[in-house]
Order: structure tokens, then sequence, then C-alpha cells
């Protein structure tokens, strides 16, 4: 299963970066992510509650981040074991592009299932993979970028838009 | 006129008042006090290598027994093979060994690593996600012609490749079809693959052994075609139990195909555990697990060459076909390929020279072994394909081109070492052309033409083998067993009689259609017999049922024992009648003195031996049981034109079986609506493979058609009404009944004339289609039509 696309997101390079380093971070973003610790150094590990067609499984696992040439690119490769359901592999090559105030992330996502979840699961992968990017970076997104500016809404629900993130960092 | 009783009436499956009203008792159903449940932990990956693997944890979960491993299986054979093919170089085929539990590494998915063995199932599955593996994935060994490469990733690091064999027949012909293909008028040349399949029995796999440690005696019951090889297997290879102390049990079996033949790891996993924990151990396969676990059927690759003169007249064939052997070698794997596929390709064709070469590959996959079929779909398929191609190449009609080249004088001696005892292709094909009402099929192909539709009709002549055989021939090919089989005939003392016979009956009728014969025979009332088999402690080593060998085989060694049975009771009747032994006759079931109106009933002879007050005890001991075993002599030959009649929809490929009609020649008939039956489901089954089934892997060696969402199965919307015909009777000459055997035909014949009628429907449109492989999907046509 292969995947590419891109997104554009209206925050600066260095902060997408650092934020694609944090593990509070991508356990917000993961979808279905019950856990999520360690650091970029030494890798993260991961409890995930997914349901892939008729299989719902428990996958722990473990994220290690390679080849990383900050701010640009980093290729992540993680592994999750699902018990009786299967397991499930994969790497993400990510580059960063700054582009003005936003940044555009590029990337290259290759999945493997095996066990219960190829044998039931497998024709079903392509769109469940594409759901699970789609929603990661959305949330990604969200966790980064000033929400669009709306007319008359209140200072508090402004201040509750606000990329979570950037609160954070800033 | 139909009979209402004995050899040649339709009498009713006994065996399906139980059958349908859910009395049947299958393995399932035995339930043993106290018995624990066994849950397998499988590799998820293709290949790779285990590092360690972890039960405490499991160990210490609520109601788990033990946690076995590959380690409680030291000093255990493996899983053995039942046949050793020689390569064409004469040595023995490379054969790995074949482990309970995996040791080291994992070979495929559904490979058995661990078993708990625990209270309840559900305790055991909880159990079983606690054990820690850890494996290193390697590269997956996949496509057979990679595997057979210089520095190919090897299965087995113990082989020096991961080829089995290069076997090839007869090597002594080699040369001269090369150059007879050489010099020949035309030479027609087809690639196909014959695709890999599930056998999908509706009863999954079920073992459920029990030890008595008081008595050494262990007892199995299982989902088997054939009891007594497996307690021979097991007991003699695997776990070392003498035979008097291993009962083994295969009570209702819910369709076997093949794929029950075979002696599983499970089974001796659940005998040796059972005895281990010192209590019953229960293992019933789930769906998704037969699917990664029965072995698999089919998966050729062939490369077929049809040289002819320039009338069509057959010269020479040579074949190239690699077959996928799995990971490991199944019970009978290595002789499907090679003995049950190189002797029938001649097909019912005079071909002088013929060169069939094999080899049988290792791959990541689960073990192939025989189904419905076995090797003779694989050889009719490529033949049948071939000669239909040749018959548009050469612009003759495949009829025509069929027929210029049949066989008609019997016995018929092959250039591939067997021996046609009987048969009449012509009157076949006649009785096909007729059915199918071939004369009428310009107008129907007319009719579709205005609907937008595309029609074709194919055709497949086969010739089959059953009931392989004699057993001293099969020991020189490699069986590492004998192939006869047995009967007690036991005759109680009021005239009942119970048969005990070493086939094993699965969906095949014999409690009915076996009954007939010995009724026949003696002349009394089926009802008075009972048929007994599944039952090592209850009949005569016997080797079962595959191969379509029951009647002719089984069959045979219950009417040798029955016709013991009349000598001896003749005896006795000319006792009782004071009379001479050779003046007395069996009809209807009462003796007689030729010639005279002395008469004595079946139930008063049978009283006599064993009350014998009035008996020549001097001369006989009392009692009425005769065993028999009977090894053939030869092979059967059955025989039959099928033809297949499609519509092709050109907008979206989807082919739809419009007619199908088999007529066949299967010998004598002793039950007809059995063997129209048998030839129904044959047919389903053959269709399924050219129309919807197929066993995929991914790249990575998942297997991707794991489970009924994506392995399609033939439903009745895909059949049509069949047509069946088996009025063509040739009798087998060698055999007491004159029985040919009837249980894979269907599945023998259909596929290549289904193809011929895409193929044909495609043609009359003007599409320069000559091949597409099995499944005849949708996509598959359209893209052909569309390339």
């Amino acid at each position: 299963m292969n995947l590419s696309d891109s997104r554009t997101i209206k925050a600066d390079i260095d902060t997408v970066w650092s934020a694609l380093l944090n593990a509070d971070v991508l356990k917000e973003c993961v979808p279905g992510c019950q856990e999520m610790i360690g650091s970029p150094e030494k890798g993260f590990e991961a409890v995930v509650v997914q349901k892939v067609g008729p299989v719902k499984a428990t996958f722990k696992g473990q994220v290690e981040l390679q080849d990383m040439d900050a701010p640009n690119s980093v290729k992540i490769v993680g592994a999750g074991k699902g018990g009786a359901a299967g397991f499930a592999k994969g790497g993400a090559d990510v580059r960063l592009e700054a582009d003005g105030d936003s940044t555009v992330l590029h990337y290259d996502v290759e999945a493997k299932v095996g066990g219960k979840l190829a044998q039931l699961g497998s024709r079903i992968i392509d769109g469940f993979a594409k759901k699970m990017a789609d929603e990661f970076f959305t949330r990604f997104q969200n966790a980064l970028e000033e929400p669009e500016e709306e007319e008359e809404t209140d200072a508090d629900e402004e201040t509750a838009k606000k990329g979570w993130f950037k609160r954070l960092v800033s | 006129m139909p009979k209402d009783g004995g050899i040649g009436a339709s009498s009713k499956r006994r065996e399906d008042l139980r059958f349908l009203t859910g009395k049947g008792k299958y393995t399932d159903d035995m339930n043993i006090h106290g018995q624990a449940y066994a849950y397998f932990i499988r590799s998820d990956v293709a290949h790779g290598t285990i590092n360690s693997i972890d039960t405490s944890a499991a160990e210490a979960m609520p109601g788990v027994e033990k946690v076995f491993t590959a380690t409680d299986f030291e000093g255990v054979g493996g899983v053995p093979c039942g046949w050793q093919v020689t390569d064409r170089f004469g040595e023995a085929m490379q054969e790995p060994k074949h482990p309970v539990l995996a040791e080291g590494k994992v070979r495929h998915v559904g490979d058995p690593i661990a078993v708990v063995v625990a209270d309840s199932l559900a305790e055991a599955r909880d159990a079983a996600e606690a054990v820690e593996i850890d494996i290193t994935e390697l590269e997956p060994v996949l496509n057979m012609k990679d595997a057979l490469k210089d520095g190919a990733t090897k299965v087995h690091d113990d082989l020096t490749s991961n080829l089995c064999y290069d076997w090839g027949f007869v090597e002594e012909n080699r040369d001269a079809v090369d150059a007879a293909i050489k010099g020949a008028h035309h030479v027609t040349t087809l690639e196909l693959k014959n695709n890999r399949l599930v056998a999908n029995p509706m009863e999954p796999r079920v073992a459920v052994a029990d030890y008595d440690d008081s008595t050494q005696e262990h007892t199995l019951y299982t989902t088997s075609q054939n009891p007594h090889v497996i307690r021979l297997l097991m007991g003699a290879f695997v776990l070392g139990i003498p035979e008097h102390k291993l009962r083994v049990v295969a009570p209702d079996v819910g369709g076997g195909f093949g794929a029950k033949i075979y002696h599983y790891a499970e089974e001796a996993f659940c005998t040796f555990a059972a005895k281990a924990v010192g209590r019953p151990v229960k293992w019933t396969s789930s769906r998704s697990e037969a699917f990664m676990s029965d072995a698999h059927g089919r998966d050729h690759v062939t490369k077929i060459e049809l040289a002819m003169d320039e009338n069509g007249k057959f010269l020479a064939l040579r074949t190239d076909t690699h077959a996928n052997m799995g990971a490991y070698l199944s019970t009978f794997a290595p002789s499907i390929p090679t003995w049950l596929h190189g002797t029938l390709m001649a097909g019912n064709y005079t071909t002088p020279l013929i060169y069939v070469n094999v080899k049988a590959v290792f791959t990541n996959t689960v073990p192939v072994d025989a189904y419905r079929g076995a090797g003779r779909p694989e050889a009719t398929f490529q033949l049948e394909r071939v000669v239909d191609k040749a018959a548009r190449e050469m612009g003759i009609d495949p009829v025509e081109l069929r027929r210029r080249n049949f066989i008609t004088e019997f016995p018929y001696a092959t250039p591939v070492a067997v021996e046609y005892d009987t048969g009449d292709y012509h009157a076949t094909m006649d009785k096909l052309l007729e059915m199918s009402d071939h004369a009428g099929f310009e107008a129907r192909a007319a009719e579709s033409k205005a609907n937008g539709k595309l029609r074709g009709f194919g055709i497949a002549h086969y010739i089959e083998a059953c009931g392989i055989a004699p057993s001293n021939l099969v020991g020189q090919l490699g069986a590492r067993a004998g192939l006869y089989e047995s009967a007690t005939v036991r005759v109680n003392a009021t005239g009942s009689i119970s048969v005990m016979t070493g086939s094993h009956s699965h969906g095949q009728g014999h409690e009915t259609s076996f009954a007939q014969v010995v009724a026949d025979m003696i002349g009394i009332d089926e009802q008075q017999i009972d048929i007994v088999h599944g039952d090592t402690s209850k009949t005569p080593m016997g080797m079962g049922t595959y191969g379509s060998r029951s009647i002719a085989v089984g069959g045979s060694a219950m009417v040798r024992a029955t016709e013991k049975i009349i000598n001896k009771a003749k005896k006795i009747a000319a006792h009782l009648m004071e009379a001479s032994e050779g003046d007395i006759e069996l009809k209807d079931g009462a003796f007689t003195v030729a010639g005279t109106d002395k008469s004595v009933a079946w139930g008063d002879v049978t009283l006599a031996a064993y009350v014998p007050h009035n008996y020549p005890l001097e001369d006989m001991e009392p009692g009425l049981e005769e065993t028999a075993f009977y090894d053939p002599a030869n092979f059967t030959y059955p025989s039959g034109a099928y033809g297949c009649e499609v519509e092709v929809d050109p907008e979206t490929g989807k082919v739809t079986v419009l007619g199908f009609s088999a007529a066949d020649d299967f010998g004598n008939i002793i039950n007809p609506m059995i063997v129209e039956g048998q030839v129904h489901g044959g047919l389903a089954q053959g269709i399924g493979q050219a129309l919807v089934e197929n066993c995929a892997y991914d790249e990575n060696g998942q297997l991707l058609s794991g489970s009924y969402m994506d392995y399609t199965m033939p439903r009745a919307d895909d059949l049509p009404m069949f047509n069946v015909d088996h009025s063509s009777i040739t009798p087998c000459t060698h055999n007491p009944l004159g029985v040919k055997g009837c249980g894979e035909a269907g599945a023998i014949g259909s596929p290549p004339a289904l193809v011929n009628a895409v193929v044909d429907a495609l043609q009359r449109a003007g599409h320069d289609v000559t091949h597409i492989d099995m499944p005849l999907t949708p996509d598959r046509v359209w893209s052909a039509m569309n390339s």
C-alpha cells in the first residue's frame, strides 16, 4: 500500500518541524492513540486502538525517526503488533518546504499489514490508510493553524480555537 | 426400467435422514468429560526466524493448563510425507522436516508456533494474546520461477534449493519428443496457470483426543477421509504409539474434497497433549484457520506444446510445469503433479510421443495437495485447452479434431505408462452433441447477438484414472502405503448384515449404495444391511476414500467378502437340504437345489450358522463372517464429453453459464441418483474454479483471500440446470462390479469446457483472445477483450 500527498499548513517551517517531533502532538494527531511516550532521539512507544473493517485491535508498537535533516525531512518508521489481529507496519517519508508564511508538507507513506488484518481487511486497507492519513494531517493542521477569521466571535472562543500547539509554544 | 432396489436402483440416501434433521454426529459433536481446549497461535508472517517465545505470562493466566511450543516436541517425529518421488536423474526428492510446531523458523502465514491448552476456548484465546513471540521477518519465497533462480532465498535452509524435484516422464522419450516437435507441420503452444484453490468443506477440521493412562490407550476423533492412514502415519512416524493402543475415529464428516485425506499437525498435537496434560483435548478449526491451514489445491504454471501433421493428427506433446508444493510436503503432495498428472497427458488421444516435465517448488505458502481430481484436472485443463487452440489454428472444428485423434481400440497402452481397459469416446461425444443440442447452437448464437450478447460453446473430453493401484506398482512409484481396500461382512444370526468397510463416506452415500450391492448379491432387502465405516476399532485396515476409489476398490473388497459368505452359506444350505453343494443356487434370498422344489431361506441358513445344532461341525466352523482385501490390477478409466454454453456481456465482461451438459462413461452404475449428485457437485466445483474461485497471496506472502469476503464460492445462481447422462457404459474389465468411479469427473472435465466456451464467444465476436487464465472474472474477460 502506497500513499503520497501534500498539505499546506499555515505555520512556519520550524513550528511544523518541532510539532512533528513532539510526542504530545503525535498522541493528539494519531487517530485512536491511547499512549505516546518517548523522544525523537530514542523513538516513541505507542498504543493505538483501531478498527480495520471487521477487525478491532489494540496495537502496541514502536515509532522511530530516521534520517533526520532538521527542519527539512525525516523518515518515520513504525511497527505495531495487534495480537490475534495481526500486525501493521510502515514508514512515511516527510519533507517540509517553506512557502512564505506557510509550510508545504509532502508525505509518501508505505504500509503493510499481516495476519488476520490481511486476511480480512486487505481489500479495504487502502481506503483505511488514506482515511487515517487524512485524519492525522487534519488534526495536525488544526493543532498548528490559527483558525479562520470569523465574524462576531468573542474573545474566549477565539482563544479556544487558536491552534493549541501554537499556544503551547508561543 | 428403474429398479426398486439393489444394483441400478436410485435408492434414497438413508444417511440423509440424519443429515437433514440435524442428527448427524460430527467430530465437533464429540465432547468428552473434562476436556480442555486448544488454541493455536499461528504465524502472521510468511517467512521469519523465531528469536524467542515467552509463554510465562500466558501460563499464569486463569484456566491455562499449559502452553506448548516446539521444545515440548523434541523427540517427536515430524509430520510425514506419504510419497517419495524420484527425479529424472534418479535421485530422491528433497524432503524437509515438517515439525508439529514451528522449530526456529516460520514458513507460511498460518504455520503453528505455539498452542495454549486451557479450560475453555475463551481462556485459551485470551492467554494466547499474552504469549510473546519475537520474529524477524525474512524475504518470502512466492514466485515459483524466481524461487529456482541461483541465490534465491530458501524456504528450508537445510535443503540445497527450493526445488523439491525435477521429474521427467517418460524420460526416455525426451529426445524423441523434441525431435518430433521440431519437425512437425504445426505446433500449438499455450502457457497457462491452474489457479490455487481452497477446498472449503462445509465442516471445518476438528480433532478431539483422549488418553486412558490405565490402559495406555489413545483415542482420536478427527475429520478424516481415512482414519487408518492417520493411525498409521501418526502412530508410527510422529508419536510412536503402537497401533493397538491407538484408535482413530472419523465419524460423520461434512465434506472432504481431498483436504481431509492428510495427516495434519493438529491431530498429532491433540493426541500428544491429551497425554501430556492428563485430560482430553479438543481443537475446532475456525474458518479463518481453515483458509491458512487446510492443504490447498492445484497451483500449477504450465507451458504445453502440441505437434500435429497437416491433417491435425497429433504427433507429439511436450509439457513444462511448475507445481507449487507450499512450505512443507503434505501427505500425498509429491504424487499429485507426477503420477496423477503425467500419466493422464495422453487424454483420449492416440498421441504417440509424450514428455512431461514437472518441477515441484517450495514456497512460503500453505502446503498444496490433492483437491477433487488431484492432478487429473490440471492435466485435462491444459490438454483440452491446447487441443481447442490447435483446432482454431488449424481451421478444424474442435469436435472433429478430437474425433480424428480419439483412441478407438482397447485395451490401449499410452506412451505415459498406463493401459486404458475400456472406453468409447465417440459414443460420449455423440451423446453430448445430442444432449446439448449442438446443431441448434448457431440459431441461439444469433439470438444472443441480437440481444447484444456474445454466445459461445466449448467442449472438453476427459480421461480420468480412479482407484490408483495396484499396490506393488505404486510402491515402485514411491508410495509409502498400499492402495488396496478391505471389507468385513458380518452376517447376524437372523440374517441381517453389518458390512465393515475400509472406505469412508463423507457425502458420497456409501451407506446406501454399498448396501445395494450386498442386497443385490444375496437377494435380500437393502434395509437388512448396515454399512459401518470410519472407526479403526471396528473396521479392518482400510485406505479410505479419495481418488474416486470407493466403489471400484472398496466396493470390490465388499463383493469379494460377500462371495465368501455366499460360498459358505451354500455349504450350510447343502447340508440342511441334504444336497450336493454344487447344486445349490441363491436367488431372491433363498437357497434352492437345482431342478427340485427344495428351498431354504437365507435366514434359516444364517441361524444354522450361529445355532449349529444341525451343522457339519466336523467340516466347517460355525458363524458367518468373512473379510476380504482387494488390490486392483489397474486403475479404472472413466471418461466423458462435457459441453458448456455461455453468454458474455461485452459491456462488463461478465460470463453467464447458460447450459452445461455432461455425458459420462462411469462403467456400471450402482445408484444413478447418487451418481448424478456426485456429477452435480463436481461440476459446481469445476465451474467454481473456472469462474470465481481463486486463492491469492500478496507480494509479502499474506493470504489475501482468507475469508468468504474475498474467496468466492460458486453459488446456485452461478450455475445452470445441469444436463447429466451416464448411459454410455463400457464396464471396467478388471473389477467384479465393472464400475469406474464418478466422484471427481465433474471437477475434471468442466473447467476447460467453460474456458473453451468463453474463448469461443470472444473469437466469434472478432476478438483475438486465445486464452484467459482462471477464474474468468468480469475484470479478466473485459480486459482480455479490450487489450
